[in-house]
């Protein structure tokens, strides 16, 4: 494939991503905005950050006038799942993807970012990546800014359901391979189950969401390894 | 002493840079271990699931709006449509139950 044709496809494999960032920014540039931070502060976090929970998060810590170690570790463990996530997907990049361009575009991984990029059957070029990562980019600033600019005039109700958009985008990366092997449904399930039990067992409840995501993700994917490992052919395939 | 604006966003962008970044170029090969691979087959997906629930039943003020958003787009993903229909969907639903109930 030429350079061109391959930066393209991942362009638009980017489009439905951006639309939805630019929902899910448009209602963090509220949040921005409603806790006391500028403009163009607002804008600035989601360009330095690119993601949503610990953007949420951060900007909460900066009202409260947190220390910086809160920051620093809220960040840690909402974010740590962005590391399983490199890995990960540092096994289906192709060789021409080095240290340099792994530099640049590993900014790049986010969930849904990743989430594309680890479903493709054929190995992740950079200029693919590259391609898939540029809208949602522009999305994200783009929906910040107007959230941060507009947010005081939106009703409250809209802003409230467009709480649901970045789940909604999680739902359908999710689903269509749960659908398709039934063992991942299980292990999917298993991380729900455990999740809840975090949500709603007193003891558990007070770790902080980004923490107990990657506890259950962990713990779930390990008994998925254990009970259902991955032939390497399957592997090929779910990487195709 | 008061915390500068300044501060807590390079703390913020460089924690989450380097969460990033640092796996990514670090693991250069193929992981040959099929208990670690077949870890990391899973990873996207228990991530994402853990995420989702339960709190997006609690993305809404009560919990009837949030809860027929995500069955409308736990419906539209098992039928395989899009990302932008399956979430814009959710939030519809979820908007217009608030309203109506």
């Amino acid at each position: 494939m030429s350079r061109r044709k391959e930066y393209m496809e991942g362009f638009r494999n980017g489009i439905p991503i951006a639309l939805g960032y630019y929902f899910v920014s448009f209602t963090f540039g509220i949040v921005g905005s409603k806790n006391g931070l500028s403009w163009w502060e607002t804008v600035l976090i989601s360009m330095t950050n690119l993601t949503s929970a610990g953007q949420f998060a951060g900007v909460l810590i900066i009202a409260a006038q947190g220390s910086y170690l809160e920051m620093a570790i809220s960040q840690f463990v909402i974010n740590l799942r962005y590391s399983l996530m490199g890995i990960s997907l540092s096994q289906n990049t192709d060789e021409n993807f080095g240290t340099g361009s792994r530099a640049v575009l590993g900014f790049g991984i986010t969930d849904e970012i990743f989430g594309v990029a680890a479903n493709r059957k054929e190995p992740v070029s950079r200029i693919f990546f590259l391609g898939l990562m540029t809208l949602p980019y522009f999305g994200w600033t783009l929906g910040t800014l107007m959230g941060a600019v507009l947010g005081d005039i939106m009703n409250e109700a809209l802003s409230d359901a467009m709480g649901l958009a970045i789940y909604g985008m999680f739902i359908a990366i999710v689903v269509p391979k749960a659908k398709e092997e039934r063992h991942t449904l299980l292990i999917v399930l298993l991380a729900v189950a455990i999740s809840c039990l975090f949500y709603f067992v007193p003891l558990f409840s007070s770790l902080s969401g980004g923490y107990a995501a990657v506890i259950c993700a962990v713990a779930a994917s390990l008994a998925g390894a254990f009970f259902f490992p991955v032939k390497a052919a399957e592997e090929q395939e779910a990487a195709a | 002493m008061k915390q500068v604006f300044i501060v807590y966003l390079l703390i913020m962008a460089l924690v989450t840079y380097a969460l990033r970044a640092v796996p990514f170029m670090a693991f250069r090969r193929k992981v040959r271990n099929r208990f670690f691979r077949s870890f990391l087959y899973y990873i996207p997906y228990t991530v994402l699931a853990a995420m989702t629930f339960p709190a997006v039943l609690f993305a809404t003020k009560s919990l009837l709006p949030a809860a027929l958003g995500t069955a409308t787009a736990l419906v539209l993903a098992y039928r395989g449509k899009g990302m932008v229909l399956v979430s814009l969907s959710a939030c519809a639903v979820a908007l217009a139950a608030g309203f109506l109930f």
